[in-house]
């Protein structure tokens, strides 16, 4: 089985790196981008019979900090 | 006063908190992160700043998993003292022993230089040294040092008197200002800023000596 997990930023927390992504890409011309949020996705390679609860636990305990962010699991 | 300093690999400031804490009078080992146990009897648990498994995924997510992490957070929940600087204020927040958690600057630069503290609270182990209110100087030298908490987190920190330190000019967009906190007991404190680079004259600096003759103070008799 093969997971891939979503890391974002909380609404609310204010992500500097997305905010200078925008910048950027408003200095090269591409206007109308009202907003970008950046993240992180990590891809895991599971031994058989691993299920999406235990991919839950890897984001509670170490993958994600819910504190500032949250995430979304995808089963591939 | 015994005195354990935690080395993780990437760690870069626990030989200058071990050289503080000698010289302010502590009997200093230093643990490996490897290690499950802490040496017996130890009264105060340091971790240093440095950039603990090259910050990856998050600055300190790695460190606040290992062995002897377990063991600094079994320490803190029996009343031990935990103090934490910079990477180590980090480690505290992500093992979950301090609320909140270090954001990237909100500038988005690395910032290496003395700041403005304010002494928010003289109740404390560690902050019994200063008047409440005392504006003191302490240099950073980071790259995550944001720190956030949610609103009622933050209105808590206050309420409590858990805020040790603000910035009286805010390098980095840390709500509230602030540079360190402490946990309900007062005996864990985070921060951003090394206390232990404004210890020796050599260092053109001394603010930092008072928070370690405070708690050797405080600690002497334990």
């Amino acid at each position: 089985m093969k997971a891939r997990v979503h890391v974002m930023l909380k609404d609310g927390v204010l992500d500097p790196q997305g905010a200078a992504v925008k910048h950027a890409l408003g200095a090269l011309g591409f206007d109308g981008v009202d907003g970008v949020r950046q993240g992180k996705v990590i891809e895991l390679d599971l031994a058989d019979g691993a299920t999406e609860a235990q991919v839950g636990e890897m984001c509670e305990k170490l993958l994600a900090n819910t504190v500032i962010e949250s995430y979304r699991i995808e089963v591939l | 006063m015994k005195a354990a300093v935690v080395q993780f690999p990437g760690s870069n400031c626990d030989r200058d908190m071990a050289v503080a804490l000698e010289k302010s009078g502590a009997d200093v080992t230093t643990v490996w992160h490897k290690d499950a146990a802490l040496p017996k009897g130890v009264d105060l648990v340091a971790i240093p700043g440095g950039f603990s498994f090259g910050d990856y995924l998050r600055c300190g997510a790695i460190a606040a998993n290992s062995p002897i992490c377990n063991a600094v957070v079994d320490h803190a929940n029996a009343g031990g003292y935990v103090l934490g600087v910079c990477n180590g204020f980090q480690i505290l927040t992500e093992t979950g022993l301090l609320p909140g958690a270090l954001l990237r600057n909100a500038g988005l630069k690395y910032i290496c230089r003395t700041v403005g503290l304010k002494v928010e609270t003289s109740n404390s182990a560690y902050t019994e040294g200063y008047n409440d209110g005392a504006e003191i100087g302490v240099p950073i030298a980071h790259h995550d040092g944001n720190y956030f908490a949610d609103d009622a987190t933050i209105e808590q920190l206050k309420g409590d008197d858990r805020v040790a330190f603000t910035y009286t000019d805010n390098p980095n967009g840390s709500r509230g200002d602030i540079a360190g906190i402490l946990s309900e007991n007062r005996r864990v404190l985070g921060m951003m800023p090394h206390p232990e680079r404004a210890f020796e004259e050599a260092h053109g600096n001394t603010d930092g000596q008072r928070l370690f003759a405070g708690l050797m103070a405080q600690l002497a008799n334990a």
